[in-house]
């Protein structure tokens, strides 16, 4: 069965720095790392200490208020060090890692003939419950909860990211697997969003859908809002289409085996160096990219408008399929505001020649202004391609007017959603922070 | 550019924190990044940035306004000159006469504008301790462009100060402010010096000395003086026309569409050329910086409203000419006083079709009331500031239709000051948020809808 969606407003950004479509392995990190503050809202437990030693699926921590979510261990080896900041938050647990990994057996299980609850109690185990993030709040879901449906996204659309699709098909046997262990967890259908030649197309137990679109057509927040969108009291869940097949070969091998493939990209990269890496999750950033001069390029463990700012040894983020290098942008323009200059960036705004220019762009952090009271209107409309009043939704986040936030739709939308509207946004809005702050409000105060 | 910078980054070292004019660094930063757009770069949210910002977007906002700034000066200087020389036409004025006649007489108007309005906003900003926002850069220029010429430079001053200090700075500053800032100004000047700000004498520079005359066209119209171009049955024409003015007494004798639509006619400054307000509007639209539904809304509402007007007129001119024909009454009649006319115990709807009959403005065809007046420059400058506007997609149209609709209803019906325009964004910028409120409600409605679908669908399942 496949429906097709087709989503008009929006923007691609297109960028100096694709990765080619090759995959090699990146050498094995000496050092992995859990960072809990991947993890938004979950607070840690830690079930080993220092110096104990580790199986690859083996529980590092789990949540302490959801306490069947584990978080396992992605590689062997010891752990030398809890990193611990204010107030003693945790903020990694980093694993030295053995020459060749062994693995906590949970024996193989077909997903297919096994009972619901087993399934789930197998992903919990198996340490790929993470994986599965809750719509709304987008938080690690609840392992007590049942979704309306739950969701993938087969169609990348971010700047520079990874191709998911691409990543995905060659691991179809294991993304079918997962597939088949999802849809034992929902009421509804599993929904997977693919691009026109995507292979994914002949996956069973589940909805195909055909996306097309600009950015941020992608995200599984656009496709929820256009598929089945979520109301008060619902919940639906989304997990990342590597991660799917990761959930497959935890039935199919009966083993966690934490594979990331990413894609390494950005203008700051060497030709040679940009294609597709196959690591493992939480490996050190220097097994991709070394000696980068963090006063000159940054180093982001995701893709350009949602990632995390990584330093050289910094260790990459638990869910991302991509690198990005870019130039830092900490230089002053001279009169950078006169009209239809600088139209090297890319721009939505009709002060710039931007559109005139072909080809993919070299774009650096410089903010390009400084932060101003919200007073263009029209523009965030442009980029989110939801039944939603984007400025609205903001002001009421920013003054925490609850009701007005669910009115307005809060429940359906994730930061990642505004990333473009923080990239176009005149007044420089720090839009995904205040969708985060609001949707950490919304838990806290509704639940 | 380096030495600059260098030079820039020592005169900023004791304005830094922890230094001896810290309190001041917003005013500092302000000439800083007007010179150079700062090297800050993105700690928080997407990691790459739009070219876009509000300096560069307020900045074309002013490039917008040039064309017809540039008009206006020229316009100020050559309404006064052509009549104080007695020349026949406006256009004999030599331009650079015109135009530096009007310079002397408008930049007086901006400096004033701008140092006021500056000032205010500096201070703010040190007290309040945030940024210097851009938007007064618009308001600065906006104010002069809308005041007559001969307005005295105090009043100007305290109608910005006012502008700024309770329309602006009280709501809590740019971005927050209820009602356009330019029009507070204006609104706070009509009402505190009405002599300065309207009547018949005052839009062309010395417009009271007897050598000159200040009449506007609306003016003329609304005291039933033009003889211009008041269309209707060619036998009604002469009826509506003045003695006056037929004796040549009257300076806007012979002006046509052309020099309407030119602007080479008297009003506030810069609010007489439609040409240059449309090149501005070409400006705004191309850059995505105004909202061409809102100009659009506002040209569609006026033309509604201008041919129900000329509609009613029509009914009204030939009520009239029955009225002669039948010997009823005379034409003297008529010209010379209508209110008497009404006596003559017509009473009810005849006499309302007697007052449209002669209402000048009824019957002033609905495309010459876009180019007349200040209603095109009210919705391609005024109407369209995005904060004191309607903010979501529907409520931009419906609140550029109701301008435009409300606009020209003042226009005709407001003897007293055929100028509605100013009041009917004024009303419109405070409906704004009701405007958006509803359509928002529309969204709310639809979600709340989906939520009660989804429930009875529960509980069949």
């Amino acid at each position: 069965m496949s429906k097709d969606i087709r989503v008009r407003k929006g923007l691609d950004l297109k960028l100096k720095g694709v990765a080619d479509k090759s995959i090699v392995d990146a050498p094995r990190s000496s050092v992995y790392a859990i960072k809990p503050l991947d993890f938004h809202a979950v607070v840690p437990k830690l079930v080993l200490k220092e110096g104990a030693k580790v199986k690859a699926g083996e529980t590092i921590f789990y949540s302490k208020y959801d306490e069947p979510v584990k978080f396992v261990a992605p590689v062997s080896g010891t752990i030398t060090e809890v990193v611990r900041g204010a107030k003693r938050r945790i903020l990694e647990v980093r694993i030295t890692a053995d020459a060749v990994d062994e693995h906590v057996d949970f024996g193989k299980m077909d997903p297919n003939t096994a009972e619901a609850a087993a399934v789930k109690t197998r992903i919990l185990e198996g340490g790929c419950w993470p994986f599965i993030i809750q719509r709304p709040y987008d938080i690690v879901a609840s392992s007590e909860d049942t979704p309306k449906s739950i969701f993938i996204s087969a169609y990348t659309t971010a700047p520079l990211a990874g191709d998911v699709d691409f990543i995905v098909s060659g691991k179809k046997e294991a993304f079918q697997a997962g597939v088949d262990a999802l849809s034992k967890l929902t009421s509804g259908d599993v929904h997977i969003g693919v691009g026109k030649d995507s292979k994914l197309g002949s996956i069973t137990n589940a909805v195909v859908h055909k996306v097309k679109g600009p950015h941020p057509a992608g995200n599984a927040g656009v496709q929820i809002h256009k598929i089945d969108p979520i109301n008060f009291g619902e919940k639906v869940w989304v997990v990342g289409a590597e991660d799917v097949a990761t959930i497959g070969n935890l039935f199919l091998t009966g083993q966690f085996h934490g594979e990331r493939t990413v894609a390494l990209a950005g203008s700051e990269v060497a030709d040679s160096d940009r294609k597709y890496y196959r690591t493992i999750i939480g490996a050190n950033v220097s097994t991709l990219v070394s000696n980068v001069n963090t006063n000159e390029t940054r180093i982001i463990s995701g893709d350009v408008l949602t990632g995390d700012k990584l330093d050289n040894n910094q260790f990459l983020n638990f869910y991302y399929n991509t690198v990005t290098l870019i130039p830092e942008g900490n230089e002053y323009a001279l009169l950078g505001w006169l009209p239809f200059t600088r139209n090297n960036i890319p721009s939505i705004s009709g002060t710039s020649l931007s559109w005139m220019k072909g080809g993919r762009s070299k774009v650096d952090t410089n903010l390009n202004g400084e932060e101003r009271a919200l007073v263009v209107t029209g523009e965030m409309e442009e980029v989110l391609p939801m039944d939603i009043y984007p400025m609205q939704l903001i002001k009421a986040c920013m003054a925490g007017d609850i009701e007005k936030m669910e009115n307005l739709g809060i429940y359906e939308v994730a930061p990642e959603d505004f990333a473009l509207v923080d990239y176009i946004n005149t007044s420089k809005l720090e839009a995904q922070e205040v969708i985060r702050l609001g949707l950490d409000l919304m838990i806290t105060e509704v639940g | 550019m380096k030495w600059l910078r260098n030079k820039l980054d020592q005169a900023r070292k004791p304005f830094e924190p922890g230094e001896k004019y810290e309190k001041f660094a917003p005013a500092i930063n302000a000439f800083d990044t007007f010179l150079f757009t700062p090297n800050h770069t993105t700690q928080k949210g997407a990691h790459i940035r739009d070219v876009s910002d509000l300096k560069r977007t307020m900045i074309t906002v002013v490039l917008a306004l040039i064309p017809a700034l540039i008009f206006g000066m020229w316009n100020s200087g050559a309404q006064y000159l052509y009549q104080e020389r007695g020349l026949s036409s406006v256009l004999d004025v030599p331009f650079m006469d015109a135009f530096v006649e009007g310079a002397i007489l408008v930049l007086p108007l901006i400096i004033v504008s701008y140092v006021v309005g500056l000032t205010i906003e500096f201070i703010f900003a040190i007290y309040r301790g945030h940024e210097v926002n851009e938007g007064y850069l618009v308001t600065g220029l906006l104010i002069p462009m809308i005041f007559p010429v001969d307005i005295p430079l105090w009043m100007l001053a305290l109608s910005v100060a006012f502008a700024v200090l309770i329309g602006k700075e009280a709501f809590g500053g740019t971005g927050m402010n209820i009602l356009n800032p330019a029009l507070t100004a204006r609104a706070f000047a009509f009402f505190a010096y009405p002599l300065y700000m309207s009547g018949n004498a005052i839009w062309v520079h010395e417009g009271s000395t007897d050598a000159v005359s200040g009449e506007t066209i609306l003016g003329a119209l609304a005291s039933g003086s033009y003889d211009g171009q008041i269309s209707g049955a060619a036998s009604n024409a002469v009826a509506f026309s003045n003695p006056a003015a037929e004796a040549g007494t009257s300076v806007l004798a012979g002006i046509d569409f052309y020099d309407m639509f030119m602007g080479f006619i008297p009003g506030s400054v810069a609010e007489t050329s439609a040409l240059m307000i449309i090149i501005g509007a070409i400006i705004l639209i191309a850059t995505k910086v105004g909202s061409w539904r809102i100009i659009l809304g506002g040209l569609i509402g006026g033309v509604v409203m201008g041919l129900i007007f000329n509609f009613f007129g029509g009914l009204g001119e030939d009520f009239v000419t029955q009225l002669v024909d039948s010997g009823r009454i005379t034409m003297d009649q008529v010209l010379n006083d209508a209110g008497a006319v009404a006596a003559l115990e017509l009473g009810g709807w005849d006499a309302t079709l007697l007052e449209m009959g002669t209402n000048q403005l009824f019957n002033f065809p609905f495309y010459q009331h876009l180019v007349v007046g200040s209603i095109l420059f009210g919705i391609v400058f005024m109407a369209t500031d995005p904060v004191s506007a309607a903010q979501t997609t529907k409520g931009k149209w419906i609140y550029g239709i109701l301008i435009g609709f409300f606009g020209l209803l003042i226009r005709i019906f407001n003897p007293a000051y055929p100028e509605g325009i100013m009041l009917a964004i004024l009303l419109l910028n405070v409906f704004a948020p009701t405007i958006d409120h509803y359509v928002i409600q529309g969204n709310v409605n639809k979600r709340k809808k989906r939520l009660k679908k989804a429930k009875v669908q529960l509980q069949a399942a």
